[in-house]
């Protein structure tokens, strides 16, 4: 018990000190000061965000760099003729901020799996691909492909434009809301796991 | 010494086989480009994407693949042609259901699934590029030469 209590000791004298006004620095100091760390605070963390939200510092680890940014390569979100990439973080990471936050703290299990080389040989990735595939699958399902549609909208897509049967598809499945982009659309920008028991796959 | 000028002789009448063979105007794969230069490569011809099927020049051919297939999946563990094709999902696709012949195992016995000696379907089926043909194609229709005959 000797050490929770010392812990306790120490957390209420922390308590004590922070409760009590400040007797030496003044009024405007701890505004002008506090507002100022608080900028300094929320600008490093937003920076620190966006650093972990690039293309760079996913494929950074060799799980990533290996396995799914090696297949992204030669598929059209990767390189196509008019010159626009997705990078991992525009399809993986929600940009609505709240939601961001969500996926961010989510992603702190990645960081264990990291650490404890859950998925640190192509044999060990290839195993839990269809578990980890499933996760974007039901996260795109759930949000109704919100990262899809932040590029893909059914406003600006002009189906005359499309072959015959993608216009049919579309107008069929898509613009009813039967259906959501992932529905039809796995696999388009890495492998796919064994889909047996997928629906829509034989 | 004697293997030598056997030798000798082998590499000079390939060496004059060789040059007589493309000054003769013989066709090669590098159109008279010299040996020692970079042919510029041809551009590369868009994938025909029109939906509308070929005629078969034969009954038996594999029909061409009217739409593009870029980064369509056939391994192991997917194949996306069968998410369309297969009998069970025509009825949302309204995509042809491939032949009847693909369910069969090689004694004709129909499986249940596309048997895996017909699975992977780019080994037969291809898409269609607007290029012109490399060489003439002297192909005749079965039906025409039984018109012309008559």
């Amino acid at each position: 018990m000797a050490p929770f209590k010392k812990i306790f000791c120490l957390i209420a004298g922390l308590w004590s000190r922070a409760n009590r006004p400040a007797k030496h620095l003044s009024i405007g100091f701890l505004t002008i000061g506090g507002f100022v760390a608080g900028v300094m605070f929320w600008g490093g963390f937003n920076t620190a965000l966006e650093v972990t939200n690039t293309e760079e510092f996913c494929v950074s680890c060799h799980e990533m760099g290996d396995n799914v940014f090696a297949e992204l390569k030669t598929t059209i979100h990767y390189s196509n003729r008019s010159g626009v990439r997705a990078s991992c973080p525009d399809c993986h990471v929600p940009h609505n901020w709240t939601d961001k936050i969500a996926r961010k703290t989510q992603a702190s299990k990645e960081v264990w799996g990291k650490l404890f080389g859950t998925i640190d040989t192509r044999e060990k990735f290839q195993a839990e691909r269809r578990r980890l595939a499933g996760h974007e699958w039901d996260r795109l399902k759930a949000n109704n492909s919100l990262e899809c549609r932040n590029c893909h909208s059914v406003e600006s897509m002009d189906i005359t434009v499309q072959s015959p049967r993608a216009a049919t598809a579309h107008q069929t499945f898509l613009f009813t809301g039967e259906k959501t982009c992932i529905d039809c659309h796995k696999g388009i920008a890495h492998h796919l796991p064994d889909m047996t028991g997928v629906e829509g796959w034989e | 010494m004697k293997r030598i000028l056997i030798n000798i002789t082998t590499a000079l009448g390939l060496v004059f086989y060789a040059t007589s063979a493309l000054s003769d105007g013989t066709a090669t794969l590098r159109q008279g480009t010299p040996i020692t230069s970079e042919a510029e490569a041809p551009p590369i011809t868009k994938e025909e994407n029109t939906d509308v099927k070929r005629v078969r020049n034969y009954p038996e051919q594999p029909p061409t693949i009217p739409h593009q297939v870029r980064d369509y999946q056939i391994t192991l563990n997917a194949n996306k042609c069968l998410s369309c094709h297969a009998r069970t999902r025509t009825g949302e696709s309204q995509a042809p259901m491939v032949s009847v012949t693909h369910y069969m195992d090689r004694d004709n016995q129909v499986l249940a699934t596309v048997s895996p000696r017909r699975y992977f379907c780019n080994q037969c089926h291809v898409t269609q590029v607007s290029a012109r043909p490399l060489v003439e194609n002297e192909f005749i229709d079965v039906e025409d030469l039984i018109k012309g005959e008559q």
